[in-house]
Order: structure tokens, then C-alpha cells, then sequence
């Protein structure tokens, strides 16, 4: 069923006029359909409406309508429809599916991967948070868990199970959490067993100028006891000092050293969630320059203070790590609430203080520890559902690429690659699968999440063999330990990820993956143990008796020889731009009708050779051959086979069922 | 002249080492004729650091107190520091190292004192002969000739001695042609795609003037190129203004009125101290470890060397794109023919020759488009991103070919049969080396160095399979097609292996390139094994069914 069919609508390529492709536009409850007229491909385009982040209606050209599409995942998708009263049906269907008012709405109520019950309770049982602080070592003689908030009556955007340090009472904990915005009172993110050291994480406290909570006080002092080699704890405000000043004439602010013993306080200054969206909103724009050159792309870059903000987000993370590992001290972090800065600074740190959160099953772990259980409010961040545009902020999108900048460091200390994080990444706002739905976990137990919705991490973790990284081992000496990253002063190791931000732009990334490469070879590899190990026994069992009866294994083996060609012609694929020579023959046909800025860019047509005079003054022509190939050159890759349009055609089946 | 008169003191003790990312060292220090040798004298890690004289870019002292201290800034962008104890000891070292590092005369090079301590399999200065290469396209094509008109280099002194050149022209129309043509460079082959029989040719700019003066042979010579009823391309390495100013200098482009087969496209590629400021400033911005670099993507911007990068690899590829996408053959040159025109057609050749991705292939395009075509690299090379000189003719047009060439390869990962520390390592030697091969500024000063008889050639050493091996890169499977890189801002990087070398830790980097190249081995050596296990296999089957049969 379709809300809207529409025909002869181009879907035009922002890099390259000849790739634009003429089809029909489908809009379903879910998704915006795109499917080429080309009888050939049939190639389609699928746009869940949770990824549209905004609509835009261009002035109308004599081709037609332009619609402009922006994604949550970086994808922008420009049409032109003939007809205005299409393109305003269309504009207007999606405003509605674009913001949606209510959960069952979403993608995720009505996508059906055909598991049964059961099936999808496992999913959901992949990840479980007390096995994960059991692993951490805890309960033991410094920590327990706690029930105080187990109707979430203490606070309801904390998880139910809360662990504290075992002297705190639950008297202390609830007189803390009066002291606390939004009561997120001091509770364990992470505890190093090695040295007792562990990370709480808060909110602010409701100090003001002058006030003091006796509980906060002892509260904080339980947590320095529960780490006896240490005389004294950090307070981390990730917050610049400005920002944490102003608060305080509101009632809020920051812990007076004074008044708690033993503590020294640091201020390290992370942006709020407005500059970061803005920041974002620059470096898109610097994303979606056509034909930018080398200094447009470079003072885009920096001027949106984009990595400026990854770094400031990595050295807090850097500090806590080593308060942590080398110096054995415990840290409470802190933001204003809690649940931006705070979860982006616990993560970081865990993840360069653990390994175990470099593996695949640990990082989804951790995604669920300290993002989604201390309930950092996903559907107001990444806008599920309608509501206040100034709360959308990309804080989660900032932790994965941090990720990502660590991954390029150490190469070979995570477990996943960088598809792992693009499709998280991708997931947190498709609302395909329940996880990352509602504010809290009391909103999601209320809705019932679990029963009516399946599991990313099932979804990801039955595809595991996609998002390995060839180069991990788990005996490597990076995949030991705590990661020591550069800190200050080298900003040259942050740098930007095409892979995210163009992802969709396949003809800026390299041409050839090493990682698939590699993927590909270790396959093989791994076909080739097991075939070495058939022909050991054969040979053992030929040397053992002349008696020639094999006929099986050699079949087996032929088939083996199939399956190993099979492979490494697949590398080869990969490594093949066939296309250009398709992208040649297409070429001289290309229709004049689409005639626009970037066709008349196109000086090296047969056409444009003829009919030139060859007019010494055409300087136009000239300079115009620079956008040429700079729109031309990249359009190669585009056609390789994408792991995204294979993905998308697999939500396709989705769909259909 | 003896060294020895250059260094009046030889050794000095209790020096102290200090390097980026080492712990200082004390040990000794020691000056040669041609070196500087640290060698530490803990007896646990004894360590060694030797340095050419000649890769030393620019020296500063500094005493406090008695206690003097060197920074030693080198070619290859490395910044040492040497803690010397006596004023005098300091001053003496400083002042022997910077007589040393600014030798005249080429011939006290340590080329012509350097004795190869390998055995010589294979002679790299007769490694890649230009009637070698004539050989192969001759198989292919009938349409060029080899003339020796330059032979005592009395035509132009910065070509080669045998060139390649349409068979349609004679040696008498030549040399009319070669006074038409900036430093008489006139037009020679530099590329024939076998794909489509189309050609990249070469060539310094038409001395037209301002009165338009012209040229039949000229014309005779490029139109010869073109098959019946085909166009061709003049790419021109200069904006169309300074192609235009460079008439009143008696220089000039190619008129349309008198070459109406082709269609002339200008590209701006930037020269001389222009390229040298931008190094310089992308190199300090690297370098500068000062607290407050919020501002190093402002910094590497201002240094434009991404811009020039993108300048280059852009005009590369289109023609490129000229000669296998619209089938047209391609004339390239600039003012001299020597820098940028030689950076395009080696670049072109590059994405569209596989050949020239081997390492083998890439030594002959060193070799014919940069050695035999008269980049001058001793001019070019002289000084690196530390001098203080600022001569106009000193610029790093060599090291961003070898950047552009590092781009492509960084977006064709399994491509190219060599890796990235190929490319650094003529970086190091076209700026300091032990081998001839980067000596003089064209063939003609070569051969009056009698530089392969007095000098080892960089190829003999490379070419030894205890040395490739270093250089092969594990991921390579021959790709036969073109490669189009991506010209866009967000697909060029900056070359950390050159720029960031020295200031950031690769020990992680390293262990990447490891564990890539023991997944490959591994697989190589199953791969052998399961091959001799099923010819082991099938020889016993059929022993068996022969003692059947029997």
C-alpha cells in the first residue's frame, strides 16, 4: 500500500549530472521509495522516513519541482518532480511521516524479521548489564548493588539497578539525589579492579553560591573509601568553567572543595548540545559544497569547530583513564544533568581503560551501560518523535566518531570496524529496532519495548562477520591494557571521517578497501586450514592402505578448489573500477535535455569538441575544467557494489513481509 | 681539498642526544668527511646514528654557560638536538658541519667517495636504457623513431642523448623545431596508450612572442601525432594570463589560427618559490608544538600544499582522462618543460599504466620522465622546508609528485606492487644519498660527472631482494585498468609518513603494516602447502592406479 506514487521524478547525483536517474517515487508508511526506470537495474533507493532530518521545497525550474532531502545519516537526496501540486502532495505526506507524535509509529512497531518469541527474547538477553558489572568484579567488599530506585522512585531516568559504594545507606543516596539535578545522584560506571579506582558518574549539584547537603558530602566520601588506596577523589565537570558558574546563580553549579573532603575538582571544558548542533550544522555544510576547493574544505572545517570539539571530548576522556590506570584515583564525572557530556566522558574513558570494551559484544555493552541504562534521552537527541528541535544534538554521533579517531591510532586494538559503528550509528535514528527508543528506561518498560520490538545487538551480532576488523587479534599487544593516546598539543591526528559525513559519496573514499581485502584473504585462508587438514587425512589414509576409495573426498575437494576461486575472484572484483568503461560507452548518449550548470562543465564531450570554434577567450571553458573532473572523477566509484545499497535492499525484504 | 681542514674537532665526548619521542642519550660524537656519528655508549643499547652532511638543511647553536648546544635540521624534515659540553668543541663542530653540509662542488659528494658494502647483481645505470624501452613500443607501434640528434647534447642540453620521436619527422626539421621551443625542449614522446594508440608528448612552450611568430615544423611535428581527422589536447601548465605575459618574454602558447587540430586547456600548477614557501610553512605548522594549535587545520590551509596537491593530481588526471576517455592525444608543457609538465605526465602515466605501478615500472618513469628528462633535481633538491636561502630554483616539485603519487596510492590501497616507505625512500635520497642517481640537473651533467663510472646507482641497491622486500606492498593484485582518483578536498589527506614522521609515534602504525603483511604471508604459505599436499596426493594416485593397472 501506497500513500503516494509519483512518475518521471529524476533523482539527481550532487556529484555528477550524467549519473542522475529517472524513476518512480513511492512513499509508504515507512520508507521513500526510489526505483529507477532503467529496465536493466531496477536500482532502488530506500529512505526510512526516521532518517529525514529535513525537507526542503526548492524554486520550481523548467525540469520541475526540486526537493531537497536531508538524512540523519548524512544522506542527501535531491529530486525533481514535474509536476508543483506532486511535489507539494509529497512535501506535505512527508513533513507528516517525518515527524511522528507517537512511538508506535515507528519503524521498529511494524518491522518483522520473522524471528519467533523466543527467538527475539534471546536477542534481547545478548547484552545483560548485571553479567557486565559482574565481570567488572562487583558485588564485592566496596560495592553493591542497589534497589533504592527499583520503582524509579528516586529517579526516573535512572535505571532501576544502581550500583553504589556499599557504606552509602540509602538514606545517603536518596539526601544526595535531592541535592542533585534531576536527583541523578553519584552511581558506578566503571570499576578497575586492578586498583580499587573506579568512575561514578552525576549530576550537577544544587550548590548554588553557597548551599551544602551533608548526604552529597558523605556520599562523595563513600565513594574515596571504596577505593582504600587512594586518599582522595577527582571531580570531573565537563563542562567549561563559565558555563558551570552560570549555573550556580540558578540554584546548580559545581562542588565547593571546601566543603567536601578530600576531593580536587577540574573543570574540563566539553561545549553544551547547542554548539555541538550548530557545529555539526557547519561541518555539513562544508560536506555538501559542490566542488569545493582545498581552502573552502579546510577553513569550513575548522571554523565549524568540529574536531576542535571530538578532541575536547577524547582529552576528558584521557584524563579520567589515567586519574584511573596510572594514577589508581576514583572519578566522579559530572555535566549539568548528566546524560551528554557525562555519558560521552564515562564511555571514552571505559573504552580506553577496558579492552573488553573494544571487542564487539563489550562495546555494545557499553553502549547500553552508560548511554542507554543512565538514560540519556535518545528520542529528544536524535528527534524519533516531534518535538523541541532544540534538544536535537548529535552527542552519540560525537562518542562514535571518537571511536572512530581511536580506531585510526590503534589500528589493530578494536575488534570491529568501521561499518560497526557507521550502522550504529545509522540504527540510533532509524528506530528500526527498540533500543534506542523513549528518554529512560522507565519509558521504554512502559511501553513495553522488549516485547514488541527486537534488538539491535541480535541484529548486529548474527552479522558479526561483516564488522570484524582483519587486523584484531585478541594476543595483540593492542588489545592489552589501557590505550594511551597523544594528548595536547597534536590536533593533527583528529581528522575528518568521510566514511561518516560523505558516506554516501562513495567516489570520495578510497577506491579499494583494505579491510574487505583483508576480510577476503583471511576467508581464504581459513578455507584453506580446513582444506589442509582433509588432505592431511587423506594423505594418512592413502600412505595407510594402497587402496584407492576416495571418491567422496575428491569431490569434496573439487568442491573446496570451487569455493577458493570463488574467493579470490571476489578480490578482484573489489579491486576492478569496471564501470569507467560503462561510464565510457554511456557517455556520448547522455541526453542534452538535463542540461545544467554541470553539463556545460563538461568541455570534453565529442559534441562540445565539434561545435567549439576554439575561441582564445573562452577562459569559461577552461577554468570549467577543473569542476569537470572534479565532479566526473569521483562519479566512479558509485557504482561499485555498496554495502548500503545491499543493506537497504535488505530492509526491503523487511518491508515486504 | 681535504676534509680534514674542515674539521678541527673530530670527537666530542658526553654529547647528549635529544629526538622527539626517545629519551635523551649521551654518547659520542663524530664528524667524517661526510658524516655525523652519534653512537651512545651504553653498553646495553649501543646505538648508532649516522647522518649524511649533505641531508643537513640548516644548523642553529645556543650556549648557557659553558654547555653549547646544536639543532640540527635536516632534509628529511628531521630536527635533532646535540648538547655539546665546551664552548669551543660546540663552535668547532657547528661551524665544521655547516662547511660540510654546504659543499660546492659536486664532486665532493660522498656519491664519488661512497664504496657499496653489497654485492652488485644487477647495474642500475644500465638498468632502464632508453633503446630498452623503444624496443617495447616498437613491438606495438610503427609510427615513432629513436633519433640521436642530441646525441653530443648540442641540440638541448636538457634532453637525453636518444629520444623518441614521430617517424613522419626528420632530424632536419628538428632542430628547426627545437629553436621554436623554450631551452630548445621541443615536443617528444612521453607516453603511448596501447589501449587506443593515443600519446602523451612533452615538450617546453612555443617561443611565439608578442608578434605571434610560428613555426611549420612545429606544427608538422604535433599534427604528426594525430591520426586522419582526430584533435588533440594542449595541456598548458600555466593560467592563461601568465601563459599570455610570457609573450613579452619572447615565450608563448600555441596559437589556435596555426594549430586548429587542437584545443588548448589551462592549469594553473604553481613554481619555484611558491611551492618552496608553501613546504616551508606546512612543515613549520607540523612542527609547531606549541599549546594553543586550535587553529592547525587554519595552518595547514595557509600552507596551500593540499591545494597544490589537488592542482597537480586534477590536471594529471585530465589528461589522463583525454587520452582514454575522449581518445585524443595530448601535448603537455609549461614554460621550461621541466617541473610541472613533467609532474602531469608522470602522473597521468601513473592512473593510466599499470606498468607504472610496479616498482620496477615506477623506477623506469623516475628514470625517463624525471632523470633523462631534465628535472634539475640538484637545483630543485638543494635545499628542503629548514633553508634559509630562498633561491628562486629551489622547490619541492619532486616531493609532491611523490605526495600525489602517495594519494593515489592511499585511495588504490592493492594497486600499486609498492608501498608508501618506496615513496619516502627517494624522497630521502633525491635530497641526500650515497648513490649518483639524483646527481647533477640533466643528462648532459651526468655524463660530464662520468657519474656511472664514478658513482653507485640507487637502483643497484634497491633492486636486491633483501631491499624490495621493504618496499613490496602485501596487499598488491595486479590491477590492469585505469585508476581515477578522487580529486575531491575531503579525498586528499596530508602525507603524515613524510610530514608527521618525526613528530608522531608509528609504533601502532607499524604494527598495523606487520599484522597485514603476516595475514598475507600466512595465507601465501597454506596456500603453498595445500598445493604440494595435492600434487604429493595425486602423484600417489596415480602410482596406485598404475600398480593396479599393472
Amino acid at each position: 500500500h501506497f500513500f503516494a506514487q509519483v512518475e518521471n521524478v529524476w533523482l539527481l547525483d550532487r556529484l555528477s549530472s550524467r549519473k542522475s536517474a529517472l524513476g518512480t517515487l513511492y512513499l509508504t508508511a515507512t520508507h521513500v521509495i526510489f526505483v529507477e526506470n532503467d529496465s536493466e537495474t531496477h536500482k532502488e533507493t530506500w529512505v526510512l522516513h526516521s532518517q529525514i532530518s529535513s525537507i526542503e521545497k526548492q524554486a520550481t525550474t523548467a525540469t520541475g519541482c526540486p526537493l531537497l532531502i536531508r538524512c540523519k545519516n548524512f544522506q542527501v537526496i535531491q529530486l525533481v518532480i514535474p509536476q508543483e501540486r506532486d511535489c507539494h502532495d509529497v512535501y506535505i505526506s512527508l513533513i507528516r511521516l517525518a515527524r511522528p507524535v507517537k512511538y508506535e509509529e515507528l519503524y521498529c512497531f511494524s518491522f518483522n524479521p520473522k524471528l519467533d518469541k523466543e527467538e527475539r527474547e534471546q536477542g534481547w538477553k545478548l547484552v545483560d548489564l548485571n553479567e557486565e558489572y559482574n565481570r567488572m568484579g562487583i558485588p564485592n567488599n566496596y560495592w553493591q548493588i542497589s534497589d533504592v530506585n527499583r520503582d524509579y522512585g528516586v529517579c526516573d531516568s535512572y535505571p532501576t539497578e544502581v550500583y553504589v559504594p556499599k557504606s552509602a545507606t540509602a538514606h545517603i543516596i536518596v539526601g544526595s539525589s535531592k541535592f542533585r539535578s534531576r536527583r541523578r545522584f553519584p552511581a558506578l560506571s566503571y570499576y578497575c579492579k586492578d586498583n580499587n579506582a573506579s568512575i561514578c558518574r552525576s549530576s550537577q549539584p544544587l550548590s548554588g553560591f553557597s548551599a551544602r547537603c551533608l548526604e552529597d558530602e558523605q556520599m562523595l566520601q563513600a565513594i574515596r573509601k571504596a577505593n582504600p588506596g587512594s586518599d582522595f577523589i577527582y571531580v570531573v565537570d565537563t563542562r567549561p568553567k563559565l558555563n558551570a558558574m552560570a549555573n550556580r546563580a540558578a540554584g546548580k553549579g559545581y562542588e565547593n572543595e571546601d566543603n567536601y573532603s578530600n576531593i580536587k575538582f577540574q573543570f574540563i571544558g566539553i561545549e553544551n548540545i547547542h554548539v555541538m548542533r550548530n557545529s555539526l550544522q557547519k561541518m555539513l555544510e562544508v560536506c555538501e559544497l559542490k566542488s569545493p576547493s582545498m581552502s573552502d574544505f579546510l577553513w569550513g572545517l575548522e571554523n565549524s569547530g568540529w574536531l576542535k570539539h571530538i578532541k575536547a571530548i577524547m582529552d576528558a576522556g584521557i584524563f579520567i583513564a589515567k586519574a584511573v590506570a596510572e594514577e589508581g584515583v576514583s572519578v566522579l564525572v559530572h555535566c549539568s544533568d548528566g546524560w551528554d557530556r557525562t555519558a560521552q566522558v564515562c564511555s571514552v574513558a571505559s573504552l580506553l581503560l577496558d579492552p573488553y570494551y573494544r571487542t564487539m559484544k563489550g562495546f555494545m555493552v557499553l553502549i547500553e551501560k552508560d548511554w542507554v541504562s543512565f538514560g540519556h534521552k535518545f528520542n529528544h537527541r536524535y528527534g524519533n518523535l516531534d518535538g523541541d528541535p532544540k534538544e536535537i544534538s548529535p552527542v552519540i554521533d560525537q562518542f562514535i566518531e571518537c571511536v572512530w579517531q581511536l580506531m585510526e591510532q590503534f589500528p589493530c586494538a578494536f575488534e570491529f570496524n568501521e561499518r560497526f559503528l557507521i550502522h550504529i550509528q545509522h540504527h540510533i535514528y532509524s528506530c528500526q529496532f527498540g533500543n534506542f527508543l523513549c528518554n529512560s528506561q522507565k519509558e521504554r518498560r512502559e511501553l513495553k519495548v522488549q516485547e514488541r520490538t527486537y534488538s539491535l545487538w541480535a541484529h548486529l551480532w548474527k552479522n558479526r562477520a561483516d564488522y570484524l576488523n582483519p587486523l584484531y587479534r585478541a594476543d595483540h599487544s593492542q588489545t592489552q591494557g589501557t590505550l594511551h593516546p597523544q594528548m595536547a598539543p597534536c590536533n593533527f591526528l583528529y581528522k575528518f571521517w568521510s566514511g561518516m559525513y560523505n558516506r554516501f559519496e562513495k567516489g570520495l573514499h578510497p577506491r579499494q578497501s583494505v579491510t574487505d581485502y583483508l576480510m577476503a584473504v583471511k576467508e581464504e585462508t581459513q578455507q584453506l586450514e580446513e582444506e589442509l587438514e582433509v588432505l592431511g587425512e587423506r594423505l594418512a589414509n592413502l600412505q595407510k592402505s594402497q587402496l584407492l576409495n576416495d571418491h567422496k573426498v575428491k569431490t569434496k575437494q573439487q568442491d573446496r578448489s570451487k569455493q577458493l576461486g570463488l574467493s579470490t575472484s571476489n578480490n578482484s572484483l573489489a579491486n576492478t573500477p569496471q564501470e569507467y568503461s560503462n561510464d565510457l560507452k554511456s557517455f556520448p548518449s547522455r541526453s542534452p535535455s538535463q542540461g545544467d550548470e554541470e553539463d556545460s562543465a563538461l568541455i570534453l564531450t565529442q559534441d562540445n569538441l565539434k561545435s567549439s570554434d576554439l575561441d582564445l577567450s573562452a577562459n569559461s571553458d577552461q577554468e570549467s575544467g577543473v569542476e569537470d573532473l572534479s565532479c566526473r572523477s569521483p562519479s566512479g566509484g558509485g557504482c561499485l557494489p555498496s554495502e548500503d545499497s545491499g543493506k537497504d535492499s535488505d530492509e526491503a525484504v523487511f518491508l515486504a513481509v | 681539498m681535504e676534509f680534514a681542514e674542515l674539521i678541527k674537532t673530530p670527537r666530542a665526548d658526553n654529547v647528549v642526544l635529544h629526538r622527539p619521542f626517545y629519551l635523551a642519550v649521551e654518547g659520542t660524537l663524530c664528524l667524517t668527511g661526510h658524516h655525523l656519528i652519534f653512537s651512545s655508549r651504553r653498553q646495553d643499547n649501543a646505538e648508532e646514528l649516522w647522518l649524511l652532511h649533505s641531508n643537513i638543511d640548516s644548523i642553529e647553536k645556543r650556549f648557557v654557560g659553558s654547555l653549547g648546544t646544536i639543532v640540527i635540521k635536516c632534509k628529511d624534515l628531521r630536527i635533532i638536538q646535540l648538547d655539546i659540553p665546551g664552548m669551543e668543541e660546540c663552535l668547532n663542530i657547528a661551524s665544521s658541519i655547516e662547511a660540510l653540509s654546504t659543499l660546492d662542488s659536486v664532486t665532493l659528494m660522498y656519491p664519488f667517495f661512497y664504496r657499496p658494502m653489497f654485492e652488485i647483481v644487477e647495474d642500475g645505470w644500465r638498468s632502464f636504457l632508453p633503446d630498452q624501452e623503444f624496443e617495447l613500443l616498437s613491438s606495438v607501434t610503427d609510427d615513432w623513431r629513436l633519433s640521436c640528434i642530441n646525441k653530443e647534447f648540442s641540440v638541448c642540453p636538457s634532453y637525453p642523448p636518444l629520444i623518441v620521436v614521430p617517424k613522419a619527422v626528420d632530424d632536419e626539421a628538428l632542430r628547426k623545431v627545437a629553436l621554436f621551443r623554450h631551452g630548445s625542449r621541443f615536443p617528444v614522446l612521453s607516453y603511448y596508450h596501447r589501449k587506443n594508440g593515443m600519446v602523451m608528448m612533452r615538450s617546453s612552450q612555443p617561443l611565439t612572442g608578442t608578434n605571434g611568430r610560428r613555426c611549420k615544423e612545429d606544427e608538422k611535428l604535433i599534427n604528426a601525432t594525430l591520426r586522419p581527422g582526430k584533435r588533440g589536447y594542449i595541456i598548458d601548465t600555466r593560467s592563461l594570463n601568465v601563459a599570455q605575459q610570457a609573450r613579452a618574454k619572447g615565450g608563448g602558447f600555441e596559437q589556435e589560427a596555426h594549430y586548429p587540430q587542437w584545443r588548448r586547456i589551462h592549469k594553473c600548477i604553481e613554481r619555484f618559490n611558491i611551492l618552496q614557501e608553501s613546504l616551508i610553512k606546512l612543515v613549520e605548522a607540523c612542527n609547531d608544538q606549541s599549546h594553543n594549535m586550535d587553529r592547525w587545520l587554519s595552518k595547514l590551509e595557509a600552507s596551500n600544499w593540499l591545494t597544490h596537491i589537488k592542482e597537480i593530481l586534477t590536471a594529471a588526471c585530465l589528461a589522463a582522462q583525454c587520452i582514454d576517455r575522449e581518445g585524443a592525444s595530448v601535448l603537455v608543457h609549461g614554460t621550461e618543460g621541466t617541473d610541472s609538465t613533467l609532474q602531469v605526465t608522470s602522473l597521468a602515466q601513473i592512473i593510466l599504466d599499470p606498468r607504472c605501478r610496479t616498482i620496477r615500472g615506477f623506477q623506469s618513469l623516475v628514470v625517463r620522465e624525471w632523470l633523462q628528462a631534465g628535472h634539475p633535481f640538484q637545483q630543485r633538491c638543494a635545499q628542503s622546508a629548514y633553508s634559509n636561502s630562498k633561491q628562486k630554483w629551489e622547490a619541492p616539485v619532486f616531493l609532491l609528485f611523490l605526495d600525489c603519487v602517495w594519494q593515489i596510492l592511499r585511495q588504490f590501497p592493492c594497486s600499486f606492487e609498492f608501498n608508501e616507505q618506496f615513496l619516502i625512500m627517494l624522497f630521502e635520497h633525491a635530497y641526500a644519498s650515497q648513490f649518483g642517481t639524483f646527481l647533477g640537473n640533466n643528462e648532459n651533467e651526468r655524463s660530464k660527472l662520468k657519474l656511472p663510472q664514478k658513482t653507485m646507482s640507487l637502483w643497484s641497491w634497491v633492486n636486491r631482494s633483501e631491499e624490495l622486500s621493504k618496499f613490496q606492498n602485501p596487499l598488491f593484485e595486479a590491477n590492469s585498468l585505469v585508476i581515477w582518483p578522487s580529486v575531491a578536498p575531503q579525498s586528499l589527506q596530508l602525507w603524515e609518513g613524510v610530514f608527521l614522521r618525526w613528530n608522531r609515534p608509528s609504533r601502532f602504525l607499524d604494527e598495523a603494516q606487520e599484522e597485514m603483511i603476516n595475514i598475507i604471508k600466512y595465507n601465501k604459505e597454506l596456500q603453498a602447502k595445500v598445493n604440494a599436499l595435492r600434487r604429493q596426493l595425486a602423484e600417489m594416485e596415480t602410482d596406485d592406479r598404475m600398480q593396479e593397472n599393472l
